[in-house]
C-alpha cells in the first residue's frame, strides 16, 4: 500500500516536474523576439519535410537515390542556413554585434539561391 | 585457321614455277577477240581506222563498221576547215575503204597541206601534214603532192632531234620524247617519199645512226623483250611503254621502208620487240590492241629482220602416256617459217644444272602439222622440273639474214609420272621402352582401314617411302596427316622425311594439350601430293588443277586430279587422354560453314536494363499532400505569431526596390523550376548571372535603406 501510495505521488511528481519545466522552457521562449521565431518555425519547417522524404525512402526505396538525395539536402541545407542566420540575428549574441541583420538576410538568401542552383542540377 | 595458311603456303609453291610464259604467236583467239573488242560503233574517225586497220591485218572478212555511214564522216572531215588530225585520219580510213571522192577535194586540200608546211613549226603538225600527202599520194596519182623544198622540211624536222636519237615535239620544248621519235621518223620518211630531187644521203644516214642511238636506249624483261619506256613529257599526252614502243616500230620500219641500204640493228632486238608485243597476250583495250597488232604486222614484214616464233603447245609431260615433246616455229602471226631445224641443245633438271639428260639432239620433221618434235624421252629422265634449251637452225644460209631466231632459248618442262608408295607401316609404342605394342602394314594404294587404340603414354609411328617411276627417293610438296577429332576439330601434322623415308612420330604426351585433352576416336588421314604427281592436260589448266587440288581438300570434297596424288582415310585411332586441367585451353568452336557467310546475320536482340521498381502511384500522391502539411503548418505558425508586413516600406521608391527585388527571387525560382525541366547548365547560368546582377542590385538596396531606417530609429 505504502508502496503504491508513494510510487503513484512520485510518477506523477515527475510528470508534474516536467510539465513545471516544460512550462517554464515555454515561458522563457516566449520572450525570443518575433523574428527570431519566425527562423525558427522555418526550421522546423524544412526539418519535418526532410523527416518526411525520410519516411517515404523507407517505405519505397532508395531509387532514384540522387532526387532522394537532392530533396533531403534541399531541406536539411536551407535549415542548417536559417540556423546561421538565425544566430547572426540574434541580439543576445555579442559575437555578430556589428553585423546588420539585413547583412545577414542577403547572405542567407545568396547561400540559398547557390544551393538550390546545386540541388536542382543534382535532381535529374 | 591453320589449315588456311598451310594451303596458301602450298599454293604459292605450286604456283611458282609456272610463273614463265612462252610467247604464244597471234592466233583464232586474236581474231574473235577483235570481233568482240572493235563491235562498237567508233565515235572517232581515228577509232575507225584502228578498227578497219587491225581487221584488215587480221584478214577478217566482215567490216567493224557501216561503210556508207563512215565514208559520209570522211567527207565531212575532209573540208576546209577541219583540224589537220581530222585530215589525216580521214584520208587513213579512206585508203582503206575507198570511198567516193572528188579528185578536186584531194587537191583544195593538198595545196592547204603544203601552205601549212611551210609556216610549221611543230612536230605533231608536220607529222600530220606530210603523212597526209602521203596518203593523197597513194590515194590519188592525179594531184601533184611533190614537195619542192624537201630538203628544208626535212632538215626542219631534223632540227628538232637530240644527241640520244629521241625528238622534241617543239623548238621551245626542251624535252625529248621517245613517242616523238617514231612520229619524226615515219615523217622523215614521208618527206623522203614525196621529195621531187633526191635527198642528200648524207643526211639520211645522220638519221640511220640515230635510230641506232634510239635503240641504245632500249630496254629489256627478263625473258628476253625488249621496249621503250616513256617518261612523262610536259605538253603531250602520257604514253605507256605499249604505244611508245609501236611508235618507234611504225616509225623505223617506214624509214626502213623508203631508204636503200640496211639499218644497222640485230635481229635479237627486234625478236625482242616481238616478244614484247606477243607477251601482251589478248589486250582488252582497243588502243592497245591496235598497237600490238599492227607493230606485229611490221615486225612480221620489215626489211630489217623477221622475227621467228618458238611455241609450245604444252610444257607437261606424262612419263606413263609417253607424250611427245613438240614445238612449233612460226611468224608472229603464225604463218609457216622457211625450212629449218630445231636443235635441242640440251636439257637439264633444275636441280643439277651441271648434268645434262640430253646433249645436242635434232628434231625430227613432220610435215602435214608443222611440228618438231622428239621422237622418244631418253630412259635416265625422270619426274621434276627440267629446262630444255632450244636452237633454231635455218637451212637457208640466204635466209639467216632475214630471219631474227634469237639463239638459244630456254624452255621450262615440267614431267610428271606415278610416284610408287611403299613400305608403309603404322605403330603404337610405348613410350618409355619403345615396344612396338600393335603393328600395322598398310598398302596406300589400296582401301584398307586400320583400328588403333592409344593412351597418352604411348606413341604412335607412320611411316612410308616414295620412290619416281626410275626408283629415285620422291620428295613431294605436300606430305601432310590430318587427325579428325568427332568434333570435327582437326589438327595437321606435316610429314618429314630422314634420307628414304616418310616418317612421323606421335608423342600423345606432349600433345594432349595440343588435342584440348579430347579423347575419343580420331580418323587419320593421310595427304601426299605434288605438282609433278599430278596430271592434267595443258599447260595453262594445270595451274588451275593444281591448285583446285588444295582447294577442294581445304573445302573437304573429295574430288582429285589425280595421277596418284592421293588423300586418304588411314584408319581410326582411340585415344584415352587425361582429364582436362582447370587451366587448359579450350577446344575451338567447329568452323563456320564457308557458305553460311553470305546468308543473312543472326538478328541482333540488344539487352536493356529491366527499368527499376517504382512504388505505387498513390503513395506516391499520398506524401506529396503530406509534404504541403509542414508548409501549411508553417504558415499557421506564422499566423499565430502575428507577422505582418507593416515593415515593408510605404514610401515609393524604396517599396519599387523591394518589389523588384522580391521579383528578381521569383524570377530566379522560375528559372530553377525552367532548368529542371528543359534548359541545360550553360544557358541557366548565362541567365542566372543576369538575373543574379538584377537582385543583388535591388537587394543591396532595399536592405541598406532597411539597415538605414533601424539606425536611425535606435539612434533616435
Amino acid at each position: 500500500m505504502a508502496r503504491t501510495s508513494s510510487s503513484s505521488p512520485s510518477s506523477s511528481s515527475i510528470t508534474k516536474d516536467a510539465q513545471d519545466l516544460l512550462r517554464a522552457l515555454w515561458s522563457a521562449y516566449s520572450a525570443t523576439p518575433t523574428n527570431l521565431k519566425i527562423i525558427d518555425l522555418y526550421v522546423a519547417f524544412a526539418v519535418f519535410t526532410a523527416l518526411l522524404q525520410v519516411v517515404y525512402m523507407a517505405l519505397v526505396g532508395t531509387f532514384p537515390f540522387n532526387s532522394f538525395l537532392s530533396g533531403v539536402l534541399s531541406c536539411v541545407g536551407t535549415a542548417v542556413l536559417a540556423v546561421c542566420l538565425r544566430i547572426q540575428v540574434n541580439k543576445e549574441n555579442k559575437e555578430f554585434k556589428d553585423l546588420a541583420p539585413e547583412r545577414a538576410f542577403a547572405d542567407f538568401v545568396l547561400c540559398n539561391v547557390v544551393l538550390h542552383l546545386v540541388i536542382i542540377n543534382f535532381l535529374g | 585457321m591453320a589449315t588456311t595458311a598451310v594451303g596458301a603456303a602450298f599454293l604459292l609453291l605450286l604456283l611458282l614455277p609456272f610463273s614463265i610464259s612462252i610467247p604464244q604467236p597471234i592466233s583464232d583467239s586474236h581474231r574473235s577477240a577483235a570481233s568482240n573488242l572493235f563491235n562498237q560503233i567508233s565515235p572517232s574517225l581515228e577509232d575507225a581506222y584502228e578498227a578497219l586497220r587491225v581487221f584488215e591485218i587480221l584478214a577478217i572478212e566482215k567490216k567493224p563498221l557501216d561503210t556508207a555511214d563512215t565514208c559520209k564522216k570522211v567527207l565531212e572531215n575532209l573540208g576546209s576547215s577541219s583540224p589537220l588530225k581530222d585530215v589525216f585520219y580521214a584520208l587513213k580510213v579512206n585508203g582503206i575503204l575507198k570511198c567516193n571522192i572528188d579528185g578536186t577535194i584531194f587537191k583544195d586540200i593538198a595545196s592547204r597541206l603544203k601552205a601549212t608546211l611551210h609556216d610549221a613549226s611543230t612536230l605533231l603538225d608536220i607529222y600530220y601534214s606530210v603523212g597526209s600527202l602521203v596518203l593523197i599520194k597513194d590515194q590519188a596519182s592525179d594531184v601533184d603532192v611533190l614537195l619542192t623544198d624537201a630538203n628544208g622540211i626535212f632538215h626542219s624536222i631534223k632540227a628538232l632531234s637530240q644527241s640520244d636519237g629521241r625528238w622534241r615535239y617543239s623548238s621551245d620544248n626542251p624535252e625529248s620524247s621517245t613517242y616523238a621519235s617514231g612520229l619524226a621518223l615515219e615523217g622523215l620518211s614521208g618527206v623522203i617519199s614525196l621529195a621531187s630531187s633526191e635527198i642528200d644521203q648524207s643526211k639520211v644516214s645522220i638519221v640511220k645512226n640515230g635510230i641506232v642511238k634510239l635503240f641504245d636506249s632500249i630496254e629489256k624483261y627478263d625473258d628476253g623483250a625488249f621496249y621503250f619506256d616513256e617518261k612523262f613529257v610536259r605538253g603531250s599526252e602520257p604514253q605507256g611503254s605499249l604505244s611508245t614502243t609501236s611508235s618507234v616500230v611504225r616509225g623505223v620500219n617506214a624509214f626502213a621502208a623508203v631508204t636503200s641500204g640496211k639499218i644497222n640493228l640485230p635481229g635479237d632486238t627486234i625478236l625482242g620487240l616481238a616478244k614484247f608485243f606477243l607477251s601482251i597476250g589478248i589486250p582488252g583495250d582497243a588502243k592497245d590492241f591496235f598497237n600490238q597488232v599492227e607493230s606485229l604486222s611490221f615486225l612480221d614484214s620489215n626489211r630489217i629482220s623477221i622475227p621467228l616464233i618458238l611455241s609450245l603447245p604444252e610444257t607437261v609431260y606424262s612419263l606413263t602416256k609417253k607424250g611427245q615433246f613438240k614445238v612449233k616455229v612460226s611468224t608472229v602471226f603464225g604463218s609457216a617459217a622457211p625450212p629449218l631445224t630445231v636443235k635441242l641443245v640440251r636439257a637439264f633438271s633444275t636441280g643439277a644444272k651441271d648434268s645434262a639428260i640430253i646433249d645436242s639432239k635434232e628434231l625430227q620433221y613432220n610435215q602435214e602439222s608443222g611440228f618438231h618434235f622428239l621422237d622418244s624421252f631418253p630412259k635416265n629422265v625422270d619426274v621434276g622440273t627440267y629446262v630444255f634449251v632450244l636452237e633454231i637452225v635455218l637451212h637457208d644460209s640466204e635466209s639467216e639474214n632475214v630471219y631474227a631466231t634469237g639463239g638459244q632459248i630456254h624452255v621450262p618442262i615440267y614431267v610428271i609420272g606415278v610416284i610408287k608408295v611403299g613400305n608403309a607401316e603404322i605403330a603404337v609404342l610405348d613410350s618409355d621402352l619403345g615396344n612396338v605394342e600393335t603393328h600395322n602394314t598398310l598398302d596406300l594404294s589400296g582401301n584398307d582401314i586400320v583400328s588403333l587404340s592409344a593412351n597418352h603414354l604411348q606413341k604412335l609411328r607412320l611411316s612410308f617411302q616414295l620412290e619416281t617411276p626410275n626408283g629415285r627417293v620422291f620428295k613431294p610438296h605436300q606430305a601432310f596427316l590430318k587427325l579428325h577429332h568427332e568434333t570435327k576439330i582437326e589438327h595437321i601434322f606435316l610429314v618429314g622425311n630422314t634420307g628414304k623415308k616418310f616418317e612421323i612420330i606421335f608423342d600423345f604426351l606432349g600433345l594432349v594439350e595440343k588435342l584440348f585433352y579430347l579423347s575419343g576416336k580420331y580418323d587419320i588421314e593421310l595427304t601426299v601430293g605434288d605438282a609433278v604427281m599430278v596430271s592434267c592436260t595443258t599447260y595453262y589448266f594445270k595451274v588451275t588443277c593444281s591448285s583446285l587440288i588444295l582447294l577442294y581438300r581445304n573445302l573437304n570434297k573429295n574430288i582429285l586430279f589425280q595421277e596418284n596424288s592421293f588423300s586418304r582415310l588411314l584408319g581410326h585411332v582411340e585415344l584415352d587422354l587425361p582429364e582436362a586441367p582447370e587451366k587448359a585451353a579450350r577446344p575451338p568452336l567447329p568452323p563456320v560453314d564457308p557458305y553460311s557467310r553470305y546468308g543473312p546475320n543472326a538478328e541482333i536482340n540488344h539487352i536493356f536494363r529491366a527499368p527499376e521498381k517504382r512504388p505505387p502511384q498513390k503513395l506516391s500522391l499520398v506524401f506529396l499532400g503530406l509534404i504541403l502539411l509542414p508548409f501549411i503548418g508553417f504558415l499557421v505558425g506564422l499566423l499565430r505569431l502575428g507577422v505582418n508586413l507593416k515593415n515593408f516600406p510605404g514610401s515609393t521608391v524604396p517599396a519599387t526596390f523591394a518589389t523588384l527585388f522580391h521579383l528578381g527571387l521569383a524570377a530566379v525560382l522560375l528559372l530553377y523550376v525552367l532548368f529542371w525541366l528543359k534548359l541545360d547548365l550553360f544557358t541557366t547560368l548565362k541567365t542566372l548571372g543576369l538575373l543574379g546582377v538584377f537582385t543583388m542590385f535591388f537587394g543591396h538596396r532595399i536592405l541598406s535603406y532597411l539597415a538605414l531606417t533601424s539606425t536611425k530609429l535606435k539612434s533616435a
